[in-house]
């Protein structure tokens, strides 16, 4: 089975944000980057997957040099090969075409991703990939099994879960517990110097939007503590303060 | 050009163990050091991870790094606690390091890959009861019978040493007061003669085993000496020039964990209505401790890069177990000042770097014995 996982290339989840270039690009000092969390979830299921059924398993992510990191990491928790797309990834659909056009170039079986990016939150790129490639594109998914051609997958839905069966290919945005993180080991490091990190050409520039600025939300106020018995003190800050009553 | 940040290897590797240590370490280091529990599930995990075999050829089942990735290692595992950074470092450095660089190609095809895995944790004996920094005046001997050796004796403060599958140990072959007087050899758990002894009940590092080794009539075959009769203190002395670096970099471990308990600490802690760290009371220890761990780190990278460039370490390894050493008891010390009361308690991790940090200044060659050997080499 080939298998291909896209991973995005993200801010550490405690990492401090802050912007440049009056308020146009995010400022990357001191912050670390990571695999996304939800792609690092999609990631380990198809490292086991990929050892149970056998084949190959890629790596891709659409990015600039500086994400060779996160791919390398990606190959030292099991990938066996990476694909980065020589691009800053400017929207949405943007990344769904680089992801579409090598995801069909290389006929993969299953192309899982994470439910949503942690940076721009956009959750839209399975569902654009799904579109572009003519596939069912399936989203969140928390488990996920291969039986032969299809898949049996549950879904999580609003107050429940979905059970769906689709067959191959197909594009699935996970999350968890569809398996546990992985750690890399010290062989998977060192073995991910040698496996192949592909560096390649996009596809289109095409863009669906552009981002004119960002804003901070406001700093969080000081916390007033009151007497649990001093029920009016409360009512008179609400209504006063607060102006929530 | 000179690079003084970690390598992308460093940096994953720093990470991995965060990530494992999150789970697997901090949750448990509290009740492991109040216990006095040896984790030996845990230390099976990090022989999976390739944690028990850094520098272990990967032909030999190891995960074949050079000594920069194996600092790192250790200072990572170090911050987490600081006895699980020992233990895994004189599994590595000592056992492990001593049949690497000694033992015979079958030596290194029975043992290196059962170690690298940790399938077998290793110990390794020279400290005696009574001749610790004199190790050269050991009392354990081995007298030849037939193709055998008879091992009598004890040696003590060893790291593993009831826990351990296999253990070096230097006997006393001939004269008292020869150096080329005592052998190596490599004896399995289970050999008739040799058995554990009482466990140390320690101030620190307390979930790290340490634990007399006892010999009485141990019948050791001839094929299970390390390199050559008679050079065992000789390769003992180059296994500590390697060592001091392993205890080097739990030092800087301690040190960089006790600055940044204090750095956070001290942002968060208010007194007259302000952080800590306003006061110059505090930025100036911040300052000392951030300073010197600099040096540390400088120090003991500076001896792993020769290391791993099998330039000669005597002088750099005993400067940097020195040096780092004095700055893990110093920051630990500041730091438990920095938190104030909390830092007495166990509440906080300071304490326990505290308590951990002083096995520094002595295993491995005390801070004295550093000033002799560097003194003596930079008197040559």
């Amino acid at each position: 089975m080939k298998i291909l996982v896209c991973i995005t290339h993200v801010p550490d989840t405690t990492s401090k944000i802050q912007f440049t270039d009056n308020n146009t690009k995010f400022d990357k000092t001191g912050v670390q980057f990571i695999i996304g969390p939800y792609d690092d979830y999609a990631l380990a299921r198809a490292v086991e997957l990929r050892d149970q059924t056998g084949g190959e398993l890629t790596v891709l992510n659409v990015g600039e040099a500086e994400t060779e990191p996160t791919l390398r990491k990606a190959l030292a928790i099991g990938a066996d090969k990476a694909i980065r797309v020589n691009a800053f990834p400017k929207d949405a659909y943007f990344v769904a075409l680089q992801i579409a056009h090598y995801a069909k170039e290389g006929a993969y079986d299953l192309i899982l991703m994470g439910r949503e990016s942690i940076d721009f939150n956009g959750g839209m790129v399975h569902g654009m990939v799904g579109e572009l490639l003519g596939m069912p594109s399936i989203s969140p998914v928390m488990k996920l099994d291969i039986e032969g051609q299809s898949a049996k997958m549950a879904r999580e839905i609003e107050g429940g879960k979905e059970y769906i069966e689709v067959d191959l290919p197909f594009i699935a945005g996970c999350q968890e517990p569809i398996a546990e993180w992985k750690i890399p080991n010290m062989r998977g490091i060192m073995s991910a110097r040698t496996k192949p990190l592909d560096v390649v050409e996009t596809i289109s520039d095409e863009t669906f939007s552009q981002v004119n600025a960002f804003q901070l939300p406001p700093a969080k106020g000081a916390v007033q503590l009151i007497d649990k018995d001093n029920v009016e003190e409360l009512v008179r800050l609400l209504k006063n303060e607060a102006k929530i009553l | 050009m000179m690079s003084f940040e970690l390598n992308e290897n460093q940096e994953m590797i720093a990470q991995m163990i965060r990530d494992f240590g999150a789970k697997e370490i901090t949750p448990y280091r509290n009740e492991w050091d109040e216990k006095q529990f040896f984790p030996l599930e845990l230390f099976k995990k990090l022989g999976e991870l390739g944690l028990m075999g850094v520098l272990v050829p990967t032909e030999y089942g190891g995960s074949g790094f050079g000594y920069l990735e194996y600092v790192t290692a250790i200072v990572e595992l170090s911050k987490l606690d600081p006895g699980v950074g020992l233990s895994m470092a004189a599994h590595n450095s000592l056992c492990t390091g001593h049949i690497m660089m000694f033992g015979s190609e079958e030596q290194k095809q029975k043992y290196l890959p059962k170690l690298a895995t940790c399938e077998m944790l290793g110990a390794w004996g020279l400290t005696e009861p009574n001749t610790g920094s004199d190790a050269g005046n050991m009392r354990t001997v081995a007298i030849k019978d037939g193709d055998h050796y008879v091992i009598n004796g004890a040696k003590n403060f060893i790291t593993h040493g009831v826990s351990g599958d296999v253990a070096v140990v230097i006997a006393r072959t001939g004269e008292v007061g020869d150096s080329h007087g005592m052998t190596a050899f490599v004896i399995e758990k289970g050999t008739a003669g040799f058995r554990g002894g009482r466990k140390e009940d320690k101030l620190g590092m307390r979930c790290s085993e340490t634990a007399e080794m006892i010999f009485e009539d141990c019948r050791v075959h001839e094929s299970q000496v390390l390199g050559e009769v008679g050079e065992g203190f000789i390769q003992s002395m180059k296994i500590l020039d390697g060592g001091r670096i392993s205890i080097a970099a739990l030092s800087l471990g301690i040190a960089e964990g006790a600055l940044d308990a204090s750095l956070a600490y001290s942002k968060e802690r208010q007194q007259f209505n302000q952080p800590i760290n306003r006061f110059q009371g505090i930025a100036f220890k911040l300052a000392d401790m951030a300073t010197e761990t600099e040096a540390a780190r400088l120090l003991t990278f500076k001896a792993a890069d020769l290391k791993n460039r099998g330039v000669k370490v005597t002088l750099a390894s005993a400067k940097a177990k020195y040096y780092a050493s004095e700055v893990a008891v110093r920051n630990a010390n500041e730091a438990v000042q920095i938190f104030g009361g909390y830092g007495f308690t166990k509440d906080y991790p300071v304490e326990k770097y505290y308590r951990d940090a002083k096995l520094c200044t002595i295993g491995e060659g005390t801070s004295e014995i550093q000033k002799l050997v560097i003194s003596r080499e930079v008197l040559k």
